[in-house]
């Protein structure tokens, strides 16, 4: 056996990706239910997605706090009560609030699920928002971002968003203490019953689902016009990048890295050019195996980790590399950085390096296919995005068949060291 | 129930198959018995720093992740005090490829001086950004030099000093592979779609001739029992102070162990467990709190941290503390809040176990345990803790004489 020779291998274009069909079901009161089901397990994931996301909100914190204690009380419970309720049968509710959309997660056992839902429902239908469960929340989030700010890679964050979109703007807003302080129930209770409506309400589910599951959700959810009905308008709004590119900021004199960040906005995902942006993305930074990651970590030694990521946001997105490294290093990354990004305007992706990649991003999402709770992912960030299976065969034909050519012709147009922002946060 | 087969080569090296026909996707998992607890005391750190250097080519693959990739593979790896494990997930027709790689590095490594010197550079890089760039970030570090005397738990998987890592000598990692990475101490499991004969033959055939070495016996110094709490206090340029209990608490494998982890729940499981509904929600004494432990194979510690929130004083805090531990030695647990925590665990492992990596990790995990099978008793090992046991096991482990205390203030 010679062990010098690798086992013959199944290439990724022959993989023939399926993305598994989704079962819809609408509630008596319209609101609709997506659904993949699998029965090898017996658990279930429920979530409840609102466009309640800091996209929709007038004043700071707003989006957050709103969904955050929702969960801390109902006319009828307290938030013991209600965890009490939830946590006894070892399920969890989360929540969670992005730029776009506010969520309510639950996670539970099927088996207990008839017992779940009536909380679930009530923390959605019936929260009650109280003067001193708002203040708690505000001061302990106070207290995790005074401890956040002495971090330099959770400062360079909120920066390079500032920089890429303005700091008015929701996608470039950041925490204050000031806007914790400013927080009002009454302004949270408005915030909820705009965005908490049943007529804004999608739910997405996966699992081991129990038979009379659309029946038990149309007793909980589906049976009133709860909170009344309310047309949101979703406004594009202005992006307001900064006029500088390059910044320096010393957040600690004494730290021993710094927090790199070079970045620039790119289209948003309805742009020709993104699935090709996904491709050359991982090539730059976005596996083990890229371009940022072999030169800056595995030749060098400069950092632990370097990426390059491309943002998912709607309305407009944004390459970003980011990576912290050795204080006496980071001018030296960025030199760096900038020389892949050249290397990839000037020369074209060798075949063997293309074929690679393909492998590894049709693998990686053969696997991220895995399961139900995978998959209703998958038709969740379509639907929300009002897309459907084609934009994800899209992508994947894309991958399987892009050029080197068209790779470099990208790199051209969006690679140029001068349009990106650069900053060290130490 | 996880099924699984279990066959053993002549080399010694153990392997485990779990076949899951309903994924596409197959999983290699090999686990080496060797953690931070097996190194030198002046030579700390070196088992994580080896996890590094094992992707730097093996002796007859120059490139580790490549080939992997194009099979459309990932991998990662990780190392804890106890153990060093190493996983790949790969369409499960490309299986070989996973078998190939990781067999030749079982077999030798390529031992570069280039990757030496440059994975020292990056664990340097990785010990910066975890444990010195960060507010509190040295507290473990402080931590194990107090609460061990004598256990090699008193030194962090990543090394109790730089200079550890930056010191590392080719022939010291040499010595290191050959006395540890050798397939009588390594255990092998393969999960997903494949099948038992498919990895037979496999296994045969990739780790077959390589040769068994010597079976590692473990005889690390004993940890003398506690007999006074142990402080510290600790100022730096943090903004909130902070407390840090330590307990020490039993063996992975002692029944003792079951009805420790049961009370960290009690006290630090969610919105409604004792030490969030009443020291943050009720008193506001902290802005959070949580218990926890690391699971450690040998007798690790039960840890209680908190920040306090601004203007409270530390004796006021620690003293809640306190007085929920005791709630816990005089009061017996009521029934329901004990059925709750079972639930959680039950709930817990039944999420876990959706993921075939989870499930191919835990395999191997629990075969060093002594057994793969005890997988699936776990759950009946929890299910079996009585009210009064916990009652007993609060009075032992949350003695004062047991605890390590860390006041942690702000500077300014």
């Amino acid at each position: 056996m010679n062990r010098s020779i690798p086992p013959a291998i199944k290439d990724a274009v022959e993989f023939d990706l399926k993305l598994k069909p989704y079962e819809k079901f609408t509630l008596d009161n319209g609101i609709p239910v997506y659904v993949v089901k699998s029965d090898e397990q017996e658990t279930l994931q429920l979530e409840l997605v609102f466009p309640a996301g800091t996209w929709y909100e007038n004043q700071s914190m707003l989006a957050l706090a709103t969904n955050f204690l929702m969960k801390t009380g109902t006319s009828k419970h307290t938030a013991l009560e209600i965890n009490e309720s939830i946590e006894y049968y070892g399920a969890y509710l989360n929540r969670n609030t992005f730029h776009e959309n506010a969520t309510y997660t639950l996670h539970c056992l099927t088996k207990h699920f008839g017992e779940l839902l009536p909380v679930l429902s009530e923390v959605i239908l019936d929260p009650v928002f109280r003067e001193e469960e708002l203040s708690v929340y505000a001061q302990n989030q106070k207290q995790k971002l005074a401890v956040n700010l002495q971090k330099c890679d959770f400062v360079a964050n909120r920066y390079i968003d500032q920089y890429l979109f303005g700091e008015f703007h929701p996608y470039g807003r950041v925490s204050t203490m000031m806007g914790y302080d400013a927080l009002q129930t009454e302004a949270l209770e408005g915030f909820y019953k705009k965005h908490y409506t049943y007529n804004n309400c999608k739910i997405f589910v996966a699992g081991n689902l129990p038979e009379n599951m659309i029946p038990l959700l149309n007793q909980f959810l589906g049976s009133s016009k709860w909170n009344g009905e309310s047309h949101l308008q979703r406004l594009d709004l202005p992006i307001q990048p900064a006029e500088e590119k390059k910044f320096r900021i010393f957040n600690d004199e004494n730290g021993v890295q710094g927090a790199v960040r070079v970045a620039r906005p790119f289209p948003n995902r309805y742009h020709p050019d993104f699935p090709k942006m996904l491709v050359l993305n991982t090539i730059l930074g976005g596996y083990f195996g890229s371009r940022l990651m072999s030169n800056i970590r595995e030749e060098k030694g400069y950092t632990y980790g370097i990426y390059s990521q491309l943002y998912n946001f709607r309305q407009v997105s944004a390459i970003n590399i980011q990576t912290e490294a050795g204080r006496d290093v980071c001018e030296s990354t960025i030199e760096e950085i900038y020389k892949e990004l050249q290397t990839l305007q000037n020369v074209a992706v060798p075949q063997e390096e293309l074929d690679l990649v393909r492998n590894y991003m049709i693998g990686s999402i053969l696997g991220d296919l895995d399961g139900a709770f995978q998959i209703i992912q998958r038709w969740k960030n379509l639907i929300l995005n009002d897309l459907d299976e084609n934009y994800f065969y899209n992508n994947i034909q894309t991958i399987k068949t892009i050029t080197a050519d068209e790779l470099q012709h990208v790199a051209k147009q969006y690679f140029t060291p001068a349009d990106f922002f650069e900053l060290v946060v130490i | 129930m996880t099924h699984y087969n279990k066959f053993t080569l002549a080399n010694g090296l153990r392997v485990i198959v779990h076949e899951d026909h309903t994924t596409p996707m197959a999983v290699l998992n090999v686990l080496y018995d060797v953690g931070a607890r097996d190194e030198n005391p002046e030579q700390t750190g070196f088992a994580h720093l080896f996890e590094h250097l094992m992707f730097g080519g093996s002796v007859n693959i120059p490139e580790y992740d490549e080939p992997l990739q194009m099979a459309g593979g990932e991998n990662n790896a990780y190392t804890t005090s106890d153990l060093t494990n190493y996983y790949i997930t790969l369409p499960a027709e490309n299986i070989e490829t996973a078998f190939w790689l990781e067999s030749d590095r079982m077999l030798s490594l390529a031992f570069g001086e280039k990757s030496l010197d440059v994975q020292r550079k990056v664990v340097s890089e990785e010990f910066k950004e975890h444990y010195i760039n960060k507010p509190y970030g040295d507290v473990w570090h402080k931590m194990r030099a107090l609460a061990y005397s004598t256990h090699p738990y008193r030194w962090m998987t990543i090394g109790k000093e730089l200079s550890h890592i930056e010191n590392a000598k080719l022939e010291d990692v040499k010595a290191f592979f050959f006395k540890f990475y050798r397939p009588v101490n390594a255990i092998l499991s393969v999960g997903g779609n494949v099948t038992l004969e498919q990895v037979k033959a496999l296994a045969e055939k990739w780790f077959g001739d390589i040769p068994s070495g010597e079976k590692y016996t473990r005889n690390l110094p004993v940890e003398p029992e506690q007999t006074e709490a142990h402080k510290l206090e600790v100022k730096a340029n943090v903004p909130l102070d902070a407390i840090y209990k330590c307990y020490h608490m039993q063996p992975r494998s002692d029944k003792r162990y079951y009805a420790a982890d049961l009370l960290s729940d009690i006290l630090s499981s969610g919105g409604s467990s004792r030490l969030h509904q009443v020291l943050v929600k009720e008193k506001k004494l902290f802005s959070n709190i949580e218990c926890y432990h690391f699971g450690s194979l040998d007798a690790g510690l039960l840890t209680i941290e908190g920040k306090l929130v601004k203007g409270v004083k530390m004796k006021d805090a620690e003293k809640a503390i306190q007085l929920e531990l005791e709630k816990l030695q005089n009061e017996i647990i009521p029934e329901r809040e004990l059925q709750k925590v079972k639930n959680r665990v039950e709930s817990l492992l039944a999420f876990e176990d959706m993921s075939l990596l989870n499930r191919a990790t835990n395999l191997a995990f629990y075969e060093l345990l002594g057994d793969a099978g005890l997988m699936n008793k776990e759950f009946s090992n929890y299910e079996r803790v009585t009210a009064e046991e916990l009652h007993q096991e609060a009075k032992l482990l949350f003695d004062e004489k047991n605890s390590n205390t860390i006041y942690y203030y702000a500077e300014n």
